[in-house]
């Protein structure tokens, strides 16, 4: 009980002082606007006024965090889910390309993880590639991607899938090819006097010891893929998904739209991790390999 | 030699046995060149079921040759038989590397040359099966230009990409990157001592590192204008968290009997921080440093797309993508791979010099 | 010094007491342990893991805090005694900093002792020679073998020459060549310097080899069941271990032992 005020506390007290911090910036940015209004409009006006007006703009420079959940309120619980207004509609686009990016990403990479293990050729041409890829910023030219692949009738969803797709699989060889290597020697060599094959060995010994590495890179795998399929729906012409709500908040400067559309896109990445942790726990936990 | 090195000798055999067959049929349109060629590199698959001259070099001249011919007819209407005879030479080239790569107890020295020349080796066959593919099937430059194009372009327009380079890289991503890297690193340094804030800030900054913080771009650009200033800011928030994580658990990492050995030694709260825990700290400090390197690149490119003067990585892509000129998309594509792959190679260097003790950089002999 | 100084014994325990609480309850890790170690003492600590011989060393380290009983080092404070720089440690492992070299990390304490840097490179010279790892000091700590990373962690302790070693096992985890060797090394070390030694060991040979003393503990709670004297010549060559009286002390050191374990 103890324990678990001992972890919850310090995060509480963190969590409150950034709303403080929050709620003192939206007044400060807020005012020079507010304070203009009412000397043109020539009212008398006492800080209490400031403080309540200040948090109740409809395009503030900086929205307060009630604002903000007011305006997912009403985007989520109120609005039908097939209007183009509704987040979770948005959120749901979002949601099918990560999920598809993430899917692949996750078998292309443990393709490349087996391979690289089983294959020396591979490992020495492969790997130093698949370093650099991560080192050129695909987000930055995903726009690209899209346009063309549009250009060729491919639109929708796989384009963008296959953005998140290019920054998933990444971790997931990565943390594949460490787990695949991790047995140690001795069981190697346990599983050489069996005179057990290549195969009988990767089914018995080196998969079942990668599973942990494995959900590991999946919990970044799937972040980093959210980011990818929002980033992939900033290009002209995406109408919807958040990424789309992102862009048009900014023409239309709805600072508030584009504040709701990136905390369910922060709420939607920590229900993501949270979900792939627990089936990653359960797994575990079966497997016997941590309690 | 093992099962699988002469499946793929026999696979590369039958392709030129059947770029050979097309070329006959085809009649007068292959030419002599190419149907030399073909007959070699099946006879060089066949060499396996004789053991004739097995070795690797053997493999790697007649995929080089076949890469040659193919290189020397390229243009819009290749014969048939050229794409058997670039899979066959795919796959002596890929054997050439197995086998090389199965051989034990190799020198040193060329171990080490081996494992560089071999991705460099990869990498120039991909690009030369993009310019073949590319040509040679006549696939629109709009989809995908060919290398050739690409380097053509670049070389043209390197004023154009320089300007862009410094708007982007230099003035947005690198003082973006000091500037966030800089100060999550004093921030972890101060909340260090005190146990309270980081137990309460690691698992917000963790979260936080795993948002879409890419996303922000609009409000930055809103709040600091269309220049470079706004892009900066963005990084310093991309590359705030990461840093900050790592450098806190970084600080952690020291063990029990290190700290004990410090603390009989009276020693003060900066000696042992500058003595133990940054040291230890190195390879996760540089850890951040490397994932924020493309971070801060990718920060600055996106946060263009929301608004920013004429200039710059992400506006000339923007730009041009809507025009169609896709190979200044590719020559500027290049730019952003280069400033990313040699930054981390850099970092990756500096790293060495720096945590030369740690057992993942470790020489016996120094 | 004068001679009132010298008669103040190295360390005194008096009723001391250390209690840890944990999920079953307290341990009582040590539970009045009395006892006097005079300067220039060979003393090892002996017994089955859980007896508190680490914990002792820990606690006249000031690496923890007694809850009960007096304990002092040198007259003074565990905390005053460490604050002085009055004793160097060495630990089960070498814990020598992988990023400096072997002179480096013999230096360490002296720079923290904010010792000139003319009398760091001499001092250390010195001790890389009392170990016998001269020509060893530009390496780094991963390129020597275990006993020499042992051997290195010694010198470090023995550089800002502290009146008392206090050594946890140092060489448990060595082979036993380097063991004897090492033994072998240190008791002429001893001699050498008069030092007074703390010596942490579940080795009775070891033990009798090395002391004038040995302190026979048992666990649970952890505690002194015997201390013997040890007349072994100064003179102590290794096949002194054949030796009738040799055999006689193990044996009275072994019946300790098994009495501390007839409690439980």
């Amino acid at each position: 009980m103890t324990g678990m005020v001992n972890r919850v506390a310090p995060i509480a007290v963190v969590v409150a002082a950034i709303m403080i911090i929050w709620y003192g910036f939206t007044v400060h940015l807020n005012a020079p606007w507010q304070i203009d209004r009412y000397e043109k409009a020539g009212t008398e006006w006492q800080m209490r006024d400031l403080v309540r007006d200040t948090m109740a703009q409809e395009r503030p420079v900086l929205p307060a965090p009630h604002q903000i959940v007011a305006e997912i309120w009403k985007t989520t619980v109120k609005k039908k889910i097939t209007s183009k207004r509704s987040l979770i509609y948005h959120g749901s686009v979002t949601l099918s390309s990560t999920l598809l990016g993430f899917a692949m990403g996750t078998i292309l990479g443990i393709g490349l993880a087996v391979s690289i293990v089983e294959n020396r050729a591979m490992d020495k041409s492969l790997m130093p590639w698949i370093i650099t890829s991560q080192t050129i910023p695909i987000l930055a030219i995903a726009p690209m991607i899209i346009v063309v692949l549009n250009a060729v009738g491919l639109s929708g969803l796989v384009p963008k899938a296959m953005i998140s797709t290019y920054l998933s699989f990444f971790p997931v060889v990565v943390g594949m090819v460490k787990g695949l290597r991790s047995p140690d020697p001795m069981l190697m060599d346990l599983m050489r006097t069996y005179r057990s094959s290549r195969l009988q060995t990767f089914w018995k010994l080196r998969l079942p010891a990668s599973v942990p590495f494995l959900f590991a890179s999946m919990k970044v795998a799937i972040a980093i893929s959210l980011v990818g399929a929002i980033v992939g729906e900033l290009p002209t012409g995406a109408v919807a998904g958040l990424g789309a709500r992102l862009l048009a908040g900014s023409y239309y400067g709805q600072t508030i739209q584009i504040w709701s559309a990136l905390i369910s896109a922060a709420c939607m990445a920590a229900i993501l991790v949270g979900v792939v942790g627990v089936i990653s726990h359960l797994t575990l936990r079966r497997m016997g390999l941590r309690a | 030699m093992t099962g699988f090195q002469r499946t793929i000798a026999t696979l590369g055999g039958l392709a030129a046995a059947a770029a050979l067959v097309i070329a006959f049929i085809g009649s007068g349109e292959a030419g002599i060149a190419l149907l030399a060629a073909s007959l070699v590199l099946a006879l060089a698959g066949m060499r396996h079921h004789f053991s004739l001259w097995p070795q690797a070099r053997v493999d790697l001249v007649a995929s080089l040759g076949g890469m040659a011919l193919l290189l020397s007819r390229l243009d819009g209407d290749m014969p048939t038989a050229s794409w058997p005879l670039l899979i066959a030479c795919w796959l002596f080239g890929w054997l050439a590397v197995e086998k090389t790569m199965a051989a034990r107890n190799l020198p040193k020295a060329l171990s080490s040359v081996l494992s560089l020349a071999v991705p460099v080796f990869f990498g120039a066959w991909i690009i030369f099966a993009w310019e073949v593919l590319t040509i040679g099937l006549q696939i629109p430059t709009v989809l995908l230009p060919p290398p050739s194009m690409i380097a053509v372009r670049f070389a043209e327009s390197t004023s154009i990409l320089w300007a862009d380079f410094q708007q982007t890289v230099i003035k947005a991503a690198l003082s973006g990157y000091i500037l966030g890297c800089g100060s999550a690193f004093m921030v972890a340094i101060l909340i260090d001592r005190v146990p309270f804030l980081q137990r309460g800030l690691l698992p917000v900054g963790n979260f936080v590192s795993a948002l879409p913080i890419v996303g922000i771009a609009p409000i930055m650009v809103m709040w600091f204008g269309f220049d470079w200033q706004s892009k900066a800011a963005v990084v310093v928030v991309m590359t705030f968290f990461p840093m900050l994580v790592n450098t806190v658990a970084g600080l952690q990492a020291t063990q029990a009997m290190e700290r004990d050995l410090l603390r009989t030694y009276a020693s003060s709260y900066f000696q042992l921080l500058i003595k133990l825990r940054l040291p230890t700290a190195a390879p996760f400090i540089f850890n951040a440093l490397k994932i924020n390197s493309t971070l801060a690149l990718i920060g600055a490119i996106v946060a263009e797309f929301f608004g920013t003067p004429i200039v710059g990585l992400g506006f000339r892509i923007s730009t041009e993508v809507g025009r169609m000129n896709v190979d200044m998309v590719w020559a500027e594509i290049v730019v952003a791979a280069l400033a990313g792959s040699l930054s981390y190679g850099l970092l990756s260097l500096l790293e060495r010099q720096v945590t030369f003790w740690h057992p993942s950089n470790r020489r016996k002999t120094p | 010094m004068s001679q009132d100084s010298n008669s103040i014994p190295a360390i005194r325990a008096d009723r001391l007491c250390l209690t840890f609480d944990s999920n079953d309850g307290p341990v009582h890790a040590l539970k009045d342990v009395d006892l006097t170690i005079e300067k220039g003492d060979f003393v090892s600590f002996i017994g089955p893991s859980g007896c508190g011989k680490t914990t002792l060393l820990r606690v006249i380290a000031d690496l923890e805090h007694p809850t009960g009983g007096a304990i002092s080092v040198n007259g003074k404070t565990p905390e005053e005694a460490r604050l002085a720089g009055a004793y160097g440690y060495v630990f089960q492992a070498p814990a020598l900093l992988a990023w400096r070299t072997i002179e480096r990390n013999i230096g360490l304490p002296l720079e923290i002792m904010g010792i000139s840097r003319a009398e760091q490179a001499e001092r250390v010279k010195r001790t890389l020679e009392l170990v016998g790892l001269d020509g060893f000091g530009r390496k780094f700590p991963w390129q020597l073998s275990g006993g020499m990373q042992q051997r290195a962690s010694i010198a470090r302790a023995l550089a800002f020459d502290a009146e008392l070693l206090l050594m946890d096992e140092p060489f448990g985890a060595l082979d036993e060549i380097v063991r004897d060797h090492l033994n072998e090394q240190l008791l002429q070390l001893w001699k050498k310097t008069g030092k007074t030694i703390c010596f942490v060991t579940h080795s009775i040979p070891e033990a009798v080899y090395l002391s004038t003393r040995i302190v026979v503990m048992s666990p649970r709670p952890g505690r002194v069941t015997d201390i013997i004297e040890s007349d072994l010549p100064a003179e102590r060559p290794l096949d002194i271990r054949e030796s009738k009286r040799f055999l006689e002390i193990a044996q009275r050191v072994r019946n300790g032992l098994r009495e501390g374990h007839s409690y439980d």
